[in-house]
């Protein structure tokens, strides 16, 4: 009963729109009807133009990501390790981590240029914070016993992190890629509409600029189905990957 | 090891930044990375001066906060109006959950050609970009707190014939507070970020133009700067509502 509510909404919406769009407006620049939009986005799927954008924008958002969250998760270990190194850093952490991102763009376009360069720069630093920060907390819960065994072993630095504490905070770290996963396509496709002319951001732009809506509205719709099914495929993952467990707290959502 | 420990925090804290900026100078003298791409420190506090002192910096500034804060008080109205009317039921959730699952997956940016299309490129597009963009975390927040309702004070509410309206007034909004503020807190993020993308596209006077048009001009002091004051205004923000944050949750 629940499962078909949902459903009902944004049909509604869908069929409101149309109808309205034909009876009130007929032909636009700026809006097209759901029918239009769903046509347009069929044959930019058909005509590969649309799998070669959003190919470039995850490769855009993976590779950021996995520069930012492989950094993020070394620094984490490291600071989650080392009390003087956390008390040496945590100012400037705190004074570097509130710069919004899109400050960013400028200089990473005058240093990089247009490209995967500029758009990779962004997203590794979006994510770095949320992976050096998360990683932190996940070292920190490690049960310390676990760490002394690792001592008491003679297991090097090296050794404990990847034998020990990887595997011990792997679900938090799971949790911690899922929300940085997020951050990363956001701030990609938020590049490419603000600055670089590749990918589904630059796909809505020119949309937009050469005046033909139904593609805009077809692209946003095809971008907030690869969010949402990015989303559900990572938690599915992370679902599968520890339910055994039991620890992943999956009232998280994001 | 022992020995290091013993220096207060805010004394290792202010060395350790102190270390990173005396890397930045030696990279920056040594000539390691070109100027148009990092300036000096010490340009870059130059810049700062003279940004302030002349008060062009400050403008942007007060112009890229009057944007963010105005969309943010918006944005919050909004969502927290919204938030608890579906909130309050559990039909509404069921009904409206899918869909603000799917608008809440949206890049917030990817909205702007839309709203460029139909309102063209002044500051009212940025606005609306900028609410749009922040009424989510506050929305969802507030759903989400009045969802924790104690089940027995609804039962209570209805002993005593409490209207809907009181409902929301006395047990719902007061019960879902620190999600609010939580929320709330995500959403001035969000609000800052939209800001500033919306000045770098419709060249609205602001912070995001000022960092766009010095990268433009080779300015690298400037840029920095710029970047600078948007870290500010993202600190300064974050931990205003952090502590006001705490101080509710105390209060409770």
């Amino acid at each position: 009963m629940r499962r078909w509510r949902g459903i009902i909404v944004p049909l509604a919406i869908l069929v409101v729109a149309e109808i309205g769009f034909r009876v009130s407006i007929g032909a636009s620049d700026s809006l097209a009807p759901p029918s239009r939009a769903m046509v347009a986005l069929m044959s930019a799927l058909g005509d590969g133009t649309l799998l070669a954008n959003t190919a470039r924008t995850l490769a855009g958002m993976l590779g950021g990501l996995a520069i930012g969250g492989a950094a993020g998760l070394a620094a984490g270990i490291a600071i989650g390790f080392s009390e003087t190194l956390r008390r040496a850093s945590f100012l400037t952490i705190e004074l570097l981590r509130p710069i919004p991102s899109v400050a960013l763009l400028p200089l990473s376009l005058l240093i990089f240029g247009f490209g995967y360069g500029m758009e990779i720069a962004v997203v590794a630093f979006a994510t770095f914070w949320p992976a050096l920060i998360l990683t932190q907390n996940a070292v920190a819960q490690i049960e310390p016993r676990l760490i002394e065994v690792a001592r008491l072993m003679g297991l090097s630095r090296l050794e404990t992190a990847w034998k020990i504490v990887l595997p011990a905070a792997a679900p938090r770290l799971m949790t911690a890629l899922r929300l940085s996963a997020g951050l990363a396509l956001v701030v990609a496709v938020t590049a490419e509409i603000v600055s670089n002319p590749q990918g589904l951001g630059h796909d809505l732009m020119i949309a937009q600029e050469t005046l033909r809506p139904e593609r805009m509205f077809g692209v946003l719709f095809w971008v907030g189905l690869i969010g949402w099914g990015k989303n559900a495929a990572l938690l599915r993952l992370e679902r599968w990957l520890f339910s055994h467990r039991g620890e992943v707290d999956t009232s998280v959502a994001a | 090891m022992s020995t290091i420990n013993r220096i207060p925090g805010p004394v290792m804290g202010v060395a350790g930044l102190a270390l990173v900026i005396l890397v930045w100078h030696l990279v920056t003298a040594g000539g390691f990375v070109s100027k148009a791409f990092l300036s000096s420190p010490a340009a870059t506090w130059d810049a700062l001066q003279r940004g302030l002192v002349s008060g062009e910096l400050t403008g942007q500034l007060r112009a890229t906060m009057l944007r963010m804060i105005n969309g943010w008080l918006l944005a919050s109205v909004v969502a927290i109006a919204l938030g608890s009317v579906i909130g309050i039921s559990q039909t509404a959730r069921d009904f409206l959950r899918p869909t603000l699952a799917f608008l809440r997956s949206l890049p917030a940016s990817a909205i702007i050609p839309i709203a460029i299309s139909l309102v063209g490129l002044g500051p009212s597009m940025v606005l609306g970009v900028v609410v749009f963009g922040s009424v989510w975390p506050t929305l969802l927040a507030t759903v989400q707190g009045f969802a924790t309702i104690e089940p027995r004070l609804r039962d209570v509410a209805q002993v005593v014939h409490l209207s809907r309206a009181a409902f929301i007034w006395k047990i719902g909004l007061p019960n879902a507070v620190p999600d609010i503020i939580a929320g709330m807190r995500l959403s001035l993020t969000v609000a800052l970020i939209l800001s500033v993308i919306g000045e770098m596209l419709s060249g609205q006077e602001g912070l995001g133009t000022a960092i766009l048009l010095a990268a433009r001009a080779f300015r690298a002091p400037e840029l920095y700067a710029g970047i600078a004051m948007l870290g500010l205004i993202g600190l300064v923000s974050s931990y205003g509502l952090l502590i006001a944050e705490r101080r509710i949750v105390r209060w409770r």
